[in-house]
Order: C-alpha cells, then sequence, then structure tokens
C-alpha cells in the first residue's frame, strides 16, 4: 500500500490541482459562477417539461417522462463533455508537456474528474425533482453507483482513445463532433424506446452508454423502462455491452501507453 | 550503472521526422496509399543528436554547451524524458527535475496563490508541502501584497520572481537547467548565481545548458560541447569553453558572418564596399584597428562616417563619426573611393563583438548606408569582468602605517 502510494503520489497531487483548477477556471468572470451548475440542469428540465410534457406528449405511457427525460440527459451530457472534452485535452496541454515529464494520463483523468463532479451537482437537482414529482424509489437504486462506474470507465476509455489520436490526426474533433449528434439519436434519450421497432431497438441497445441509461431509469424511476435484457428476452444479453466496455478500455489503455512517450515530439 | 553515476549518456541518437506534407489528417491517411511518392519518402529525417555518449557524476556541475541549433536542447528534454532518444538509452539515478522553463503551467487567470500551488504540484509538492513554505515563497519573491491578484495581472518581471523562488525549492537528487533561468534583470541573475552557488555546495548533481562561457567556468566541474549533432569535445569546464570559444573564431574565418538586406539600408549615394577588421583582438593589442572604404556612386558633400561597437548582447558600447572627431569635411565625385582607418583602443571584455559602420550626409539628416553587424571580432581577455568594458588600468596599494 505504501508502495502504491509512493509510486501515485506524483500523479495524485497533480491529478487533485488539474480537476480543481479546471473547476476555478470553468465558471470564472460569470456573476453566478458555480450557481450555473446548478442553473443549468434546472432550466433544461423547464424546456423539457414544457416541450415533451406539454406539447408533444410523447412520454405519456411512461410515470415521471420529464424526469425520465432529465435523467437521460444528464448522463447523456456527461458521456459528451469527458469524450469531447478529451479530445483536444492532450494538445492543449502541450506547453507543459514540452517542458516537464509527468505521467499523460492525469490530464484525461483530471477531465473526466471535473465532468463527474458536474454530474453529482447535477443529480442533486434531480434528486430534488424526483421528490417533487413524488418518485417511489426502490431498493433497486443500489445499482446507480455500479452504472455509473461503467459510464465513467466507459467513457474515460474513450477519452484515451480520442485525446490520443488527436495528437497525430487533426480530424478527429470533426469525426467526433459528426458521430456524437448521430449517436445522440440513436440512443433512447428522447423518446421512449417503445416508438422504435423492435429489430433497430435490439441494435440500439447493445451502445453500453444506451443500456446505461436505460438501466439507471429502470431501478431509480420506474421498471417501466425498457432494458436490454427484457428486449432480448435474456439475462445473458447484458454481456455485450460489459464486454464492448472492456474492450474498449483494453483498445484505449494499450494505444495511449503506446503513445505517450511521444506526445510532446509529435504535438 | 556504478554506484557513483547519476546520468549516463549511451550512444544516444535523435532523428526527427518533417513531413514534407504535413500528414496530420486522417484523408491524408487515405490518399497517401495511392500517391506513391509520398509512401515512400513523405518526410525527411532530421538528425538532431548522433551518437552521443557521456556520464554524469553524483554530485557533480556539468555543462552542455553549444551553439544554437546544435541539439543540446534536444539532448536536455532527452534526460528529463520529454523526447524519447531514437536509439541508445539514457538513464538517471534518482529523482529528476527539469527547469527548461520556469513556472511551468503558470495561468494567466489564476491568482498568485493559486499558481503557487498548481506549479508547486508539477514540482512534486503535496498541497500541504506547498502551504508549509508558502510565507517563505512569497517572501523571497517579493510579492506579499500581490498574492491575491490574478497572474495575468503581474508584470513579466513579479511572474519570473515567482517562478523562481518556487523552482528553487525543488527537491530532487539531479536538476536539469536550461540557459533561461539567467536571464532577467541583473538583480535577479544575482539570485540566479547565488542558487547555482548553492547547489553546488549541496552537492546537488545539476546540468546547465548555456553558452554563456563565464557561468561555465565559474560552476561547472566539467561539460561537453555539442556542436552540428555530434559531441566534440568533453572535459574540464575550462578545456571546453576555450574550445567552445575558439569555434566561434573558426567559423569567422570560414566567412560564416551572414549578411542579410534587412541589417542594411540608406539610399546607397555612397556605401561601404570593403571593410578589414581583424577576427580576434588579445590582451596584448592595445588598439582595435580596422579600415573601411566607401565609394560614392553620385556626387556628395559633406559626409560623415561613423560607427557602433555592440557587444554580443547587442548593447551599443562605443561609437562615434567624423564629424564628432572634427575631421575635415569630406565630399566625394560619383565614382571616387576613401579609405577611412579607426584605431580604438582595446577596452572590449571577453566575448564576440559587433560593428556597424554608417554613413549620412546632407547635414545628417540623410543615411546612405547603415550596415549592421558588417563586422565581428572576439576578444580574447585574461581579465574578465560582468560590464560592458574591460579597459586595462592602473592599480596601486600604498599600505599607510
Amino acid at each position: 500500500m505504501e508502495k502504491i502510494n509512493q509510486r501515485y503520489r506524483y500523479s495524485n497531487i497533480l491529478l487533485r490541482q488539474l480537476v480543481k483548477t479546471d473547476f476555478k477556471l470553468r465558471y470564472q468572470g460569470s456573476v453566478l459562477g458555480y450557481v450555473w451548475s446548478l442553473l443549468r440542469p434546472l432550466a433544461l428540465f423547464a424546456i423539457l417539461y414544457i416541450v415533451f410534457a406539454k406539447f408533444l406528449r410523447i412520454g405519456d405511457a411512461v410515470p415521471h417522462f420529464p424526469v425520465y427525460l432529465l435523467l437521460g440527459i444528464v448522463l447523456w451530457n456527461y458521456f459528451a463533455e469527458v469524450t469531447s472534452g478529451s479530445v483536444g485535452s492532450i494538445v492543449g496541454r502541450g506547453d507543459i508537456l514540452r517542458k516537464i515529464n509527468f505521467p499523460k494520463y492525469v490530464i484525461v483523468l483530471a477531465g473526466s474528474f471535473s465532468a463527474l463532479i458536474n454530474l453529482f451537482l447535477n443529480s442533486l437537482i434531480i434528486t430534488v425533482f424526483m421528490i417533487v414529482t413524488g418518485v417511489d424509489v426502490q431498493w433497486t437504486a443500489l445499482f446507480v453507483p455500479l452504472l455509473i462506474l461503467e459510464l465513467f470507465v466507459f467513457s474515460l476509455a474513450i477519452a484515451f482513445l480520442l485525446s490520443a489520436a488527436f495528437v497525430r490526426f487533426r480530424d478527429i474533433s470533426y469525426i467526433w463532433e459528426v458521430i456524437m449528434q448521430g449517436a445522440f439519436y440513436a440512443t433512447p434519450i428522447l423518446y421512449p424506446l417503445t416508438l422504435v421497432p423492435q429489430a433497430a431497438a435490439k441494435i440500439i441497445m447493445l451502445n453500453p452508454v444506451a443500456q446505461i441509461i436505460q438501466d439507471i431509469r429502470y431501478v431509480l424511476i420506474t421498471p417501466k423502462t425498457i432494458t436490454i435484457g427484457e428486449l432480448y428476452g435474456t439475462f445473458w444479453i447484458r454481456l455485450v455491452p460489459i464486454a464492448i466496455v472492456l474492450i474498449t478500455v483494453w483498445i484505449a489503455v494499450t494505444y495511449f501507453r503506446s503513445r505517450s512517450r511521444f506526445f510532446a515530439e509529435e504535438i | 550503472m556504478s554506484d557513483n553515476i547519476a546520468i549516463k549518456v549511451d550512444h544516444v541518437y535523435k532523428d526527427f521526422k518533417l513531413p514534407h506534407l504535413k500528414k496530420d489528417t486522417v484523408k491524408s491517411l487515405f490518399t497517401g496509399v495511392f500517391d506513391r511518392a509520398s509512401t515512400k519518402k513523405g518526410y525527411e529525417l532530421q538528425h538532431a543528436l548522433h551518437d552521443v555518449s557521456f556520464e554524469v557524476k553524483k554530485g557533480e556541475f556539468f555543462g552542455i554547451v553549444g551553439r544554437n541549433g546544435s541539439g543540446k536542447s534536444t539532448l536536455l528534454k532527452m534526460i528529463a524524458g520529454i523526447y524519447q532518444p531514437s536509439s541508445g538509452s539514457i538513464s538517471v539515478e534518482g529523482k529528476l527535475v527539469p527547469f527548461i522553463e520556469l513556472g511551468v503551467g503558470f495561468n494567466a487567470e489564476l491568482t498568485g496563490r493559486e499558481n503557487v500551488y498548481l506549479n508547486g504540484a508539477m514540482l512534486g509538492f503535496s498541497e500541504k508541502e506547498i502551504s508549509d513554505m508558502y510565507d517563505e515563497i512569497v517572501t523571497f519573491a517579493e510579492l506579499e501584497k500581490f498574492m491575491d491578484q490574478k497572474l495575468k495581472n503581474y508584470s513579466s518581471g513579479m511572474q519570473v520572481r515567482l517562478a523562481f523562488s518556487m523552482a528553487i525549492r525543488a527537491k530532487a537528487e539531479v536538476l536539469l537547467i536550461d540557459e533561461v533561468l539567467a536571464v532577467g534583470d541583473a538583480d535577479f541573475q544575482r539570485k540566479c548565481f547565488d542558487y547555482f552557488q548553492k547547489l553546488k555546495k549541496e552537492k546537488t548533481t545539476v546540468i546547465l545548458v548555456t553558452h554563456d562561457m563565464n557561468a561555465v567556468r565559474e560552476y561547472c566541474d566539467r561539460a561537453v560541447l555539442i556542436e552540428a549533432s555530434h559531441l566534440v569535445a568533453e572535459g574540464t569546464a575550462n578545456s571546453v569553453s576555450q574550445k567552445y570559444t575558439k569555434m566561434f573564431i573558426d567559423s569567422a574565418d570560414k566567412g560564416e558572418s551572414v549578411e542579410s538586406k534587412d541589417s542594411r539600408w540608406g539610399d546607397e549615394a555612397v556605401t561601404y564596399s570593403k571593410i578589414t577588421c581583424p577576427k580576434t583582438i588579445k590582451d596584448s593589442d592595445e588598439t582595435l584597428k580596422f579600415s573601411l572604404v566607401a565609394t560614392a556612386h553620385k556626387d556628395v558633400t559633406n559626409v560623415n562616417l561613423g560607427f557602433i561597437i555592440k557587444s554580443a548582447t547587442g548593447a551599443h558600447i562605443l561609437g562615434t563619426n567624423t564629424e564628432v572627431e572634427k575631421m575635415q569635411k569630406l565630399s566625394l565625385k560619383k565614382g571616387a573611393s576613401a579609405e577611412i582607418i579607426w584605431e580604438v583602443p582595446n577596452i572590449f571584455n571577453d566575448g564576440k563583438h559587433y560593428i556597424d559602420p554608417a554613413i549620412v550626409y546632407k547635414g545628417n539628416t540623410q543615411v546612405a548606408d547603415w550596415w549592421e553587424d558588417a563586422a565581428t571580432f572576439v576578444s580574447l581577455r585574461e581579465k574578465r569582468t560582468p560590464y560592458i568594458v574591460s579597459p586595462s588600468l592602473n592599480c596601486k596599494i600604498n599600505e599607510l602605517t
């Protein structure tokens, strides 16, 4: 334990400072500052409520649809913040990389933790709305941390891949932007999965992000959410998204480790 | 690696691939497949270092010297682990802290206090460790009143002071110091040299990259000289710094001084066509004697010939002209030439110097030829002072009883 502490001491110190700096700089110069972290999901909820619950009424079959929506969007935003934010993160720190040798993964990890803090603040707002709208929380809510962990790991793995690839291929930022736009609609965030043909739904749900969002909705808000297990009619199908996550992690770690030594020269 | 070796650089090569066409888009990955020429050799290899080997002992103050672009900074970055050698190996014993630049990670949008913690983390200090020495850092930097202001409101001098105050707290077995440390005003330089002195006393292993030969002679135990990617000399600080100075004289002999258009201007009514100047002057030379030939390209009257001598750092040491010297007025017909010979007492300090000759006329309102860095000479002096000039002077002590 002592040895591990010693080995990761420098990374640990750096990580803390980078996350702190990131947070300090985020709302600098704005009058309300940190309050924006809470105001943004609040405003989003108001918009969703008006558009989807009052006008479009597409989620009438789902209980607590506005909170259900908000939860999906907050989780998606976390994924988007980690991955899109990571693309330029290594290149953006080029000035430091060229002057000092330090573990490069800390940069990507710091971005991921900043987003996690944001996710935490957002979930406070979600909790408030869950209480206000009278969501009946079950014991299944205990699975939430596990699912968040899956989301954290998957987002981080993609962040490692993107940040390392961007050092050599600057098109990555545009490519990822397009992918994210498509993926937003290919994930059941704004619409209930019942609106999609079953064959398409089966493919959609293999995406770990879709699986995670639906699972969290299921365990936290309403068992009427369609999960991947229910869709395929077997529990074992759950291994597919998990395998996707693990394979992504393996590729990301291998790629990042092999490239990170050359970041300083290639930026 | 044996016990008393701190750094071992073993047959290190470093090549940089310089792409002809910048190949950093995905498209070029695909088009490159079809484009034979670019797949064959889409880049040019630039050899930054070629078979460099040396060892630094523990507790040694070691210099790496060389001209700009010789590869010495690349070497430093490889020792620091920032760049990877193309082949060969570098091993470092103990914790290493590089100072390639002061204040790494400084962020202009953060306050001085926040930057201290951030830069401290870069140097490997935990928050608690920084808090413990925070007052010392601030006092040393003389910035007590400014710590809660944003860094962007600091003057560059204040930023350097803060960064330096941080840097000298770094605890490491091996320190890599780039010459950037020694920029700044005289007061700051003195602090730097005090710090070097302290490191030397504490027997910290230090690698100093510089082209200030005075610093090498004064602080380094040993040094290496890097020239055009090769290690050309290794030995005591004195022998290496002598070789370095000699290298400059040799290259001056080969006529490597470049005349670029930018550094010469005027209406060309009269121009200098020839300048003759010794390459070196020594202690024994009582004067610097140089001559110039001025040729008129149209009829001119009341021509004033002058010059300025500058030090290697660009400081104007002295200058004069024929008018100041109360010489007779010079007039030249078209096509006529005149030679002017200047003799200047040898007051120059050790190092390279530049001569800027100039011709003005029409009551000094019109510049005919202003030629910056037209000639260079190297002054070799036994006596060295850190001031602009170093004239020979007399000194006598009378013991009073």
